[in-house]
């Protein structure tokens, strides 16, 4: 399966990574190469075969449904890379 | 007692030494912290915690005089850089993770503590635990303590473990923790001439641990013996509500699993293993592991895993699909880099264009193709289906065995900066690993012996929760390998 250029610019976007025009085409050479050889998983014949969701053969458990943790801002900002107030602080959203 | 002689220990015999009084878990930190500055060239470690290791083994001191002593009293131990530490840097190898300091303690880490274990400091690893070769790290390359003879160029630790691995064999560090995602403990270990443990996929927490690919994520044991690495994994292992795939089941003894003897046992040969193009001194060595075991007096059986071929173009398709999802925190808000932009999206992009390395920006923009509309079928849910046929695989062949051999590695250790500009050769390097990670399974890698004065490991795969097998069997194939050879570059040596 060989990616275009338009794609890889896509999907660059979709994953929120700044992609260079100049490396569109390296990278979709690249990214091809991988999905050309991850196409060989279509000589599998997985009719009726279910695909796997767990690998631990165990349903996952509930816990009751109240406050555990909290009360912790400080803690919660303290790597932010900035904050105001009390909040993370971020370029401005809404106009 | 001589530096040397201390950081030549086993974890067991330390354990010993420091019960029998024969030298303080503070002599032991001592010449260790000593042993960690003199394999900087190596690029093992990442930070170094010196004085917090003194203190810790001060508190092992004042335990071991009151006769309080806890399992890994005094214990020196080098920890992944994928561990959260509260208050100690945590880099995952990545830019993108500068100046990140965990409020938080992962379980696993804090179960060593708690078992009174001594944090030298946090190893080197490939950036997010993606690669089989300590090369993508942010931090540069680990270096492995061996050398070919008569080739001076500097060789990979394998990876991504590859800074724990490098500082067990150098005899920096009795033992230091590890994570396998895809052979991430297995491949460094036997690179570096080491053994090294994958649990089954829920034995061990994953709370705190930077997240890769989440269902594939193992964290385990780096030692220098089998039964050093019995005697973590009872520290490393146990229920943790905080992980939902955690497995609420009891930790056995595994030091007591160590019996020696494997009579009767079955051990599956699969056929399927036989690669083309793999070195002949492999395939020998597999077939004196198989001589081996059966001169213990168990029974080697030819088993078919035919899904097998399948296993890794599977992997890097679930591998990345995770991946991408689990790295959408790394968004510039919350922790880490942050490169500022005119909007909130363009913060965004160039942040993530700043902080993640080429390898990791592949399997991001990988993992967002194959979960993206129109291709999730085609390649996500299509690998997750030939998942299921590697793991029923599994449960077929140990209808008829008890255990499987297997090389851990398609070859030993390359030089740096080979295989570097192509992905899929560097991918093949996990060709005997991945498995046992899709399916969840324990295995664990021995040192067996050398390919061009090189180590080479065999694995010993086990059914899920039967980590006591292949321990058995693992010390067995020890025993019989009788490694004693040691790395060019030691630490401190006689």
């Amino acid at each position: 399966m060989a990616l275009d250029k338009a794609t890889v610019a896509r999907i660059a976007t979709l994953a929120r990574i700044r992609v260079g025009e100049d490396e569109l085409e390296p990278l979709a050479a690249e990214l091809s190469g991988i999905l050309d050889w991850v196409e060989q998983l279509m000589a599998v014949d997985t009719e009726n075969v279910p695909p796997m969701t767990s690998v631990a053969e165990m349903t996952l458990p509930m816990r009751d449904d109240v406050v555990t943790d909290g009360n912790d801002r400080d803690a919660v900002l303290g790597n932010a890379p900035r904050t105001a107030r009390g909040f993370f602080a971020v370029p401005k959203v809404v106009e | 007692m001589a530096l040397n002689q201390l950081t030549d220990l086993t974890i067991a015999a330390a354990r010993d030494g420091l019960r029998a009084k024969k030298f303080s878990a503070r002599e032991l930190a001592v010449a260790h912290n000593g042993a960690v500055q003199k394999i900087r060239p190596l690029n093992a470690f990442i930070t170094t915690t010196p004085e917090l290791a003194l203190e810790m083994a001060a508190a092992s001191d004042t335990r071991l005089a009151q006769g309080g002593a806890l399992p890994l009293d005094g214990i020196p131990l080098a920890i992944k850089d994928l561990f959260c530490t509260k208050g100690v840097l945590t880099t995952a190898g990545s830019h993108i993770l500068d100046g990140f300091t965990p409020p938080y303690e992962s379980t696993v880490t804090e179960k060593l503590w708690n078992a009174g274990a001594v944090m030298l400091g946090k190893t080197n690893l490939d950036e997010f635990a993606m690669g089989s070769s300590t090369t993508t790290s942010y931090y540069g390359p680990a270096e492995n303590p061996w050398r070919r003879p008569g080739d001076n160029r500097p060789l990979v630790a394998g990876g991504s473990s590859g800074g724990s691995a490098a500082a067990v064999a150098a005899h920096a560090a009795l033992a230091a923790t590890g994570t396998d995602t895809g052979g991430s403990i297995r491949q460094p270990a036997s690179f570096c001439g080491i053994v090294g443990l994958k649990p089954t996929y829920g034995r061990c927490s994953r709370w705190g641990v930077v997240a890769f690919a989440s269902s594939l994520d193992h964290p385990g044991p780096m030692t220098r013996t089998v039964r050093d690495a019995a005697i973590m994994l009872g520290a490393m292992a146990g229920h943790d509500p905080r992980d939902s795939t955690s497995a609420p089941v009891a930790v056995p003894d595994y030091e007591a699993a160590l019996t020696g003897d494997i009579r009767g046992l079955r051990i599956g040969i699969p056929k399927e293993y036989r690669i083309d193009g793999m070195a002949g001194e492999i395939e020998s060595l597999w077939q004196s592991g198989i001589g081996w075991l059966r001169d213990a007096g168990a029974e080697p059986v030819e088993i078919s895993l035919p899904t097998t071929k399948y296993a890794l173009p599977a992997y890097y398709v679930i591998a990345p699909a995770e991946a991408s999802s689990n790295l959408a925190r790394y968004d510039g808000v919350k922790f880490g880099l942050r490169v500022d932009g005119d909007s909130l999206d363009d913060m965004y992009q160039k942040t993530r264009a700043a902080g993640f390395g080429a390898e990791v920006r592949r399997r991001v923009l990988i993992g967002t193709y194959v979960l993206s509309a129109g291709y999730y079928d085609a390649y996500y849910l299509k690998a997750q289906r030939v998942r299921t046929l590697i793991a029923r695989d599994f449960a077929a062949a140990f209808e008829r065995c008890d255990c499987i051999l297997t090389p851990t590695a398609p070859s030993a250790a390359f030089a740096i900066g080979e295989k570097a500009d192509d992905p899929v050769a560097m991918y093949l390097n996990d060709v005997f690993t991945v498995p046992a990670d899709l399916a969840g399974l324990p295995a664990i890698s021995v040192p067996a012996g050398l390919s061009e004065g090189l180590p080479l490991g065999l694995q010993i795969i086990g059914r899920a929760f039967d980590e006591e097998m292949v321990l058995r069997v693992g010390q067995v194939l020890e025993g019989a390998a009788q490694f004693a050879h040691r790395p060019s570059f030691i630490a401190i040596d006689t």
